[in-house]
């Protein structure tokens, strides 16, 4: 047989190909999960709480299973087990069960013929509440005498960092509180699921989901059904960003299904989505940095209040994000963080991109600005005389290998180039743009830089795996590798990933991703920067199994692998299915010392921005980005996902707060909460530095959340430099840049203490 | 109320409600999902659609008053074999995350293109800035109109 030269293979890794999911979504025709539909389908709607926090005395349901198409209506007192479900602390009822702890706690779920009578009816069910006060201040929550809105009291989750000596003395010392206003996911497509009760008394759910094992544990235990009759499979996911990690929709369609026996599909509105999943937790923050004369940090103690909301969500694993992360990617040799996630009748908040590492960045950068002011140094040099090196430990005691080029990052990105002069002549290019209401005359330009760190993976000790078939075949003479995992693509690009993996761990051209589903085992949730190492590393090791099988049918017929086709050995197919797992983490303990992460992901940014010091208006002309990515899979999608969680940190800064009162969301619409839009984003600069970390596949170690921790402060930093205002608080409020207002909590508490002890201020 | 909609060319009779907008016609009972419903009151653009050439947020048009009309979705563009030259710029720049805003862009994208062949950086910003998209940060849309531009429609 002689040998040609194998054809050149595109789409490798390390090369900008082009999404094979693309094309369809271009074209309409890739479905979501709120596209779905079967023949006779039943439409499912929510009764949901409209008090913060209250007793249900009586619920009416006989007016609503009179109105027309209405086939079920379900209650509390009608559910198959008295189970909770919760992500961490199984603390929530699937439907109130005599109290409501937030606005828009679903209280009765039903199913109609279409969507318009099942809305009508679930206005129809009447309500009958015993309104009580009211926790809304986290801090308040805390203190002793607070009700308790839960039976084990308050606090979701402590966490102390003990590191060093923490009552170090410093010559120079900073102080400042800080807070965090509520961020939304916002992801554009709605909360939406489908499901069929099976022939065997089982259930299956299409589902828009970050996890669909986790959900499958969730949902079987509320149903009293065994896993193996709760099949789930992921329907189209219209973005995440950490919110469809928790259970919204799954066990109510579930169990509309599975009472009707028919299928059912709930599909959340805008107003809905926004009351039905979690949000980013607005925060409090104390913080106190010292350093010696030369700027060599000293100390860092500091006191973290999470506002958790109705339920704990992942509060549990925020709490220790923010405090492992809070001293930012600098070498503290003492240090002392407070981190307590409490509960309160605001909505309940969770997993957002960034996880904790936003919170604290915000406030740890700003304390390095003021520091740098006080030392007369300047930002970078700062930052960069203590930043991370190889061998470093930080503040819980962990050593930094591998890949961590905190210094090369803040040089490099500090040296980006700059966007040109603010263009005068131009209104819709200055602050307020198509408003047009300035001649540039009280326009301040600013610059800002900010650094920041988390986790890649999930921590201290948590059984972290992900599962990946890969089936190598022959179709029409060629080989074709399918490739299964249950990694949710949520528009990050895991498919991407797994393809282009396979692709050059096989040399093989064509891979075909199959729908994710319960089918194989978990790959783990489509969150902590995760999916390119866990799912990615699950893809590589299976294609490696198949490669040694290839290589030994090569071998029987007295071949290299490099000399024969792929193609000839496929008489019979392959398939070989992999866990794989990361190195084990260790548990947290009392003081937080420890080895409780796999690796570290880094990033700064620049930002520049044009304020309006008379209007109190910000335009933020450029974001300039140094990322550790490790190895860039896919350039061209690497870039998308930094552009695209800089948007999300610049709506922090400026723009996204969801406005609470009584715990009462005011603003559940696009109308007023505000995104931005392709005239609020400005150019980025992304610079990838590329050191491959050894320990993942090709050395690609995750990208998505950075993007979105650092360039927050980094925007609040430039417009500090603009305006000379304190701007303790995100988002950046006009009349904070015009008036100068100064966020209070209200509290007052040393900073790294207890903060049950706070006093009023 | 029985309705006669002209939609990608062909008729379609329907069987709608006085107050049912557009959108909801199109996805269920037209089967033209391509439509997105992401906000229910015209922020956000993900449901755009050509109503006698004219963009439109098509939850905000009754569908009675369409009636009559040549509405054009996203599903008339083009196909897998041979897309819309909008569209295979998006698919070439890497101007798709999720996916769900796509083709709302891609529709006013073709509009602003109908209207402005080369359109300037601004141009282009101040025409699609009624399309949200919570992925991509704009930089890769922006990139793909720009590289349809001048490109023939």
């Amino acid at each position: 047989m002689s040998v040609a030269a194998p054809p050149r293979l595109r789409g490798l890794v390390g090369e900008s190909t082009p999404r094979s999911d693309a094309p369809p979504k271009t074209q309409g025709a890739y479905l979501y999960a709120s596209d779905l539909a079967r023949d006779g389908m039943l439409h499912g709607a929510t009764v949901r709480s409209a008090h913060a926090r209250a007793r249900i005395t009586r619920i009416d349901t006989a007016a609503a299973r009179a109105m027309p198409g209405v086939r079920v209506v379900l209650t509390a007192a009608d559910l198959p087990t008295r189970e909770k479900f919760g992500l961490m602390k199984l603390d929530q009822p699937v439907l109130a069960d005599g109290v409501v702890r937030y606005v828009g706690e679903p209280v009765a779920i039903l199913a109609a013929d279409d969507a318009e009578q099942a809305r009508l009816a679930a206005k129809a069910v009447t309500v009958t509440y015993e309104p009580q006060p009211a926790i809304t201040d986290p801090v308040a929550a805390l203190q002793a005498g607070a009700p308790r809105l839960h039976d084990d009291g308050n606090v979701i989750e402590d966490v102390r960092v003990v590191h060093g000596d923490p009552a170090a003395k410093a010559d120079v010392v900073v102080e400042g509180e800080y807070e965090i206003g509520m961020q939304d996911q916002a992801a554009l497509g709605p909360e939406a699921g489908l499901a069929t009760s099976d022939p065997d008394g089982g259930v299956t759910l299409h589902i828009a989901t970050q996890w669909l094992h986790e959900d499958l544990r969730q949902i079987s235990d509320c149903l009293g059904l065994p896993r193996s009759k709760v099949r789930l499979v992921l329907g189209g996911v219209g973005g995440a960003f950490g919110a469809r990690e928790d259970v919204t929709l799954q066990i109510h369609c579930c169990l509309l299904a599975l009472a009707a026996k028919k299928p059912v599909r709930m599909v959340y509105g805008r107003e809905e989505s926004f009351y039905g999943h979690v949000h980013r937790h607005p925060a409090r923050l104390w913080y106190a940095h010292g350093a010696t004369r030369d700027g060599t940090l000293v100390f860092v103690r500091a006191t973290i209040v999470l506002d958790g909301g109705g339920y704990a969500s992942s509060s549990p694993a925020v709490v220790a994000n923010a405090a492992c992360f809070g001293a930012g990617p600098y070498r503290v040799p003492n240090a002392q963080i407070h981190a307590v996630g409490a509960y309160t009748n605001n909505p309940p908040t969770g997993a957002m991109r960034g996880f904790g590492a936003v919170q604290s960045c915000f406030a740890y950068e700003a304390q390095m600005d003021k520091l740098a002011t006080a030392l007369g140094l300047s930002p970078v040099a700062l930052r960069v005389k203590n930043a991370l090196r190889d061998g470093d430990r930080i503040i819980t005691d962990q050593p930094v290998e591998g890949s961590e080029p905190v210094a090369e990052i803040v040089r490099r990105c500090a040296a980006l180039p700059q966007p040109a002069a603010a263009a005068r002549d131009d209104p819709v290019a200055m602050p307020g743009g198509v408003g047009n209401i300035t001649r540039g005359e009280g326009v301040r330009r600013g610059t800002g830089l900010a650094a920041g760190f988390k986790n890649v993976c999930y921590s201290h000790a948590f059984d972290d795996f992900s599962t990946a078939r890969v089936r190598l075949v022959r179709e029409r003479g060629e080989a074709v590798a399918y490739v299964l995992t249950a990694a949710a693509e949520v528009g990050q690009g895991i498919v991407l990933v797994c393809e282009q993996i396979a692709r050059t761990a096989l040399g093989v051209q064509q891979v075909v991703v199959e729908t994710p589903n319960t089918s194989i085992d978990s790959a783990g949730s489509s969150s902590a920067s995760r999916q390119t190492w866990m799912t990615g590393g699950a893809v590589l090791a299976a294609c490696t199994e198949v490669k040694t099988e290839l290589a030994q049918r090569a071998a029987a017929r007295g071949r290299r692998l490099s000399e024969i086709d792929v193609a000839d050995l496929l008489d019979e197919p392959i398939e070989r299915t992999v866990k794989h797992r990361h190195r084990p983490t260790e548990p947290r303990n009392p003081t937080t010392q420890n080895d409780g992460h796999v690796a570290f992901l880094f990033a700064a940014h620049r930002a520049t921005v044009d304020v309006d010091v008379e209007t109190g208006l910000v335009k933020v002309v450029q974001v300039a980005t140094t990322q550790d990515v490790g190895r860039a899979i896919n350039p061209v999608a690497v870039v998308g996902q930094l552009e695209g969680g800089i948007a999300q940190g610049l709506g922090l800064a400026v723009m996204e707060e969801l406005q609470l009162r009584d715990g009462q969301v005011r603003n559940a619409s696009f109308t007023d909460y505000l995104l931005p839009t392709m005239l609020d984003m400005p150019p980025v600069v992304c610079d990838l530095v590329e050191h491959p970390h050894p320990d993942a596949p090709y050395g690609a170690k995750g990208v998505g959340e950075p993007p979105t921790i650092s360039s927050t402060p980094a925007i609040v930093a430039a417009i500090r430099a603009a305006t000379g205002r304190e701007l303790n608080r995100v988002p950046v409020r006009p009349d904070d840049i015009v008036f100068g207002t100064v966020a209070r909590s209200g509290w007052r508490l040393s900073p790294g203490e207890d903060p049950r002890r706070a006093t009023r201020a | 109320m029985r309705l006669k909609l002209q939609v990608n060319g062909g008729t379609r009779e329907v069987e709608a409600r006085e107050h049912e907008s557009l959108l909801t016609v199109l996805r269920e009972q037209l089967g033209l999902v391509g439509s997105k419903d992401a906000c229910e009151q015209g922020e956000c653009g993900s449901c755009s659609v050509l109503v006698d050439g004219e963009l439109v947020c098509s939850c905000l048009v009754l569908a009675g008053a369409a009636s009559g009309r040549d509405i054009r979705t996203v599903e008339s563009l083009g196909t897998a074999d041979a897309p819309h030259p909008v569209q295979q710029a998006f698919v070439d720049a890497g101007a798709v995350q999720c996916g769900f805003c796509t083709p709302g862009f891609v529709i006013s994208t073709v509009a602003l293109l109908r209207a402005n062949p080369e359109p300037s950086d601004a141009e282009i910003k101040e025409a699609l800035a009624g399309n949200l998209c919570r992925c991509t940060g704009y930089g890769k849309i922006l990139e793909a109109v720009h590289r349809v531009a001048g490109s023939r429609m």
